[in-house]
């Protein structure tokens, strides 16, 4: 798969995941990308940390924008029709406050019990947690987009995080190009493969035990 | 990154080469944007902030040892911020317990959830900006440039307001207004 192909997956299963007038955040890089996967019509409205909802999409860099209207990174983006801007105080009453339905987001690691490593490696990258810690600790659902594997091919979806955490069991989904990862009570569970992946396979990229489900499914 | 930022004042500053500035912000903006010009320029010997992810600069001079770096969650700063400029003793919340962030915090138990104690945050000096001022000190803030402006104009000794805009008295619909001119001392245009 190309990285193309491997984002529209991930990002297409995701905005399945969510439902029709939710209110949701998502992250940079990857996550942004579910914004175009969503139809018009489902109601939905993105957050974004900074003080925004309805989020629309990133605009060029010039003079045709209104360089007041931006994203969480900081970049000029369109407006909905029913945008409402607001102080970081209460955009964090939003998102502390359980009034995000979903918080989209990548991840450096996730483990069995949920736990998520996202936002430093100690020596390395010390980017700052953001809002990050507050999202994934107060939004109703968490959904980790990410590839399955790290660059060297080595497991993200860990036993245990060996990372800082940005958060303790917070993850509620995983979504990978090979995977759709239920975090339970009872550890992880696969409930759908990506199409051109054997569960084998799945099971081999993945340091965590995995729980295959009884109706296992195919997405692509 | 550098949005709501008063980038004329900060232009200032860099000017005028304040040294060992102790800074609070949401983020170190860019190397040459926002607050991260202070950076660049060496003048900032401490800072209290939520990311400094695209500005290097702030990066590199933390690990050489030249510039304290304070991390906050985002939301867990702006609430700070709030305590102190509205009277409270901190506040409680439930970010960053299980992180790092929880290291020599206390940790209290509320309804059998736990919650750290972020302590008040506040400063000497509050350097804002705002999109319209008028001549009484009221403001108000365009679109995502709000931000940290209002809670940080509750929070100092001394506020200073940035504009694009100064407007008489009474030329504005004062159920516009997002901040009373109490907070403000100083309009800077």
């Amino acid at each position: 798969m190309d990285k193309k192909q491997l984002r529209d997956r991930i990002t297409s299963r995701i905005a399945r995941e969510l439902k029709p007038g939710s209110l949701v955040n998502l992250g940079i890089g990857m996550p942004t990308l579910v914004a175009s996967q969503v139809d018009a019509d489902s109601g939905i409205q993105f957050q974004s940390e900074n003080g925004m909802i309805g989020v629309g999409t990133v605009e060029p860099c010039d003079e045709s924008v209104d360089h007041d209207i931006t994203n969480a990174g900081g970049k000029p983006v369109s407006a909905t029709p029913d945008a409402t801007y607001f102080d970081s105080a209460m955009s964090f009453t939003l998102i502390r406050g359980g009034h995000v339905d979903a918080s989209v987001l990548g991840a450096l690691e996730v483990d069995a019990s949920g736990n998520l490593a996202n936002w430093i490696i100690p020596g390395k990258m010390v980017p700052g947690m953001g809002g990050a810690m507050d999202l994934v600790t107060g939004a109703r659902k968490v959904i980790i987009a990410m590839e399955h594997c790290s660059k060297d091919g080595s497991p993200k979806i860990l036993k245990e995080c060996t990372l800082p955490l940005t958060a303790a069991g917070v993850v509620d989904l995983i979504v990978t190009e090979r995977a759709v990862i239920e975090v339970t009570e009872n550890g992880l569970v696969l409930t759908e493969k990506g199409e051109g992946f054997e569960v084998d396979d799945i099971i081999a990229a993945t340091q965590a035990p995995l729980t295959i489900a009884q109706d296992l499914k195919t997405f692509g | 990154m550098a949005v709501g930022s008063p980038l004329k004042i900060i232009a200032a500053l860099e000017e005028a080469g304040v040294p060992e500035l102790e800074i609070i912000c949401n983020d170190t903006g860019l190397p040459d944007k926002g607050c991260g010009r202070l950076v660049t320029n060496r003048q900032v010997a401490r800072v209290v902030t939520s990311h400094i992810g695209l500005n290097p600069e702030t990066g590199k001079q933390m690990n050489a040892g030249e510039i304290e770096v304070e991390l906050v969650p985002q939301g867990t700063l702006v609430e700070r911020i709030r305590s102190a400029g509205a009277g409270l003793g901190g506040v409680l919340t439930p970010t960053g317990v299980g992180t790092i962030v929880e290291e020599n915090k206390q940790k209290l138990t509320i309804k059998g959830k736990d919650y750290l104690l972020e302590e008040p945050l506040s400063a000497q000096v509050s350097i804002i900006k705002a999109s319209i001022v008028d001549k009484a000190g009221n403001c108000i803030f365009n679109k995502t440039t709000k931000n940290f402006n209002p809670v940080m104009a509750t929070a100092a000794d001394l506020v200073i307001v940035e504009t694009e805009k100064i407007v008489e008295v009474a030329e504005i619909d004062p159920d516009h207004f997002m901040l009373p001119g109490t907070f403000i001392d100083y309009i800077v245009q």
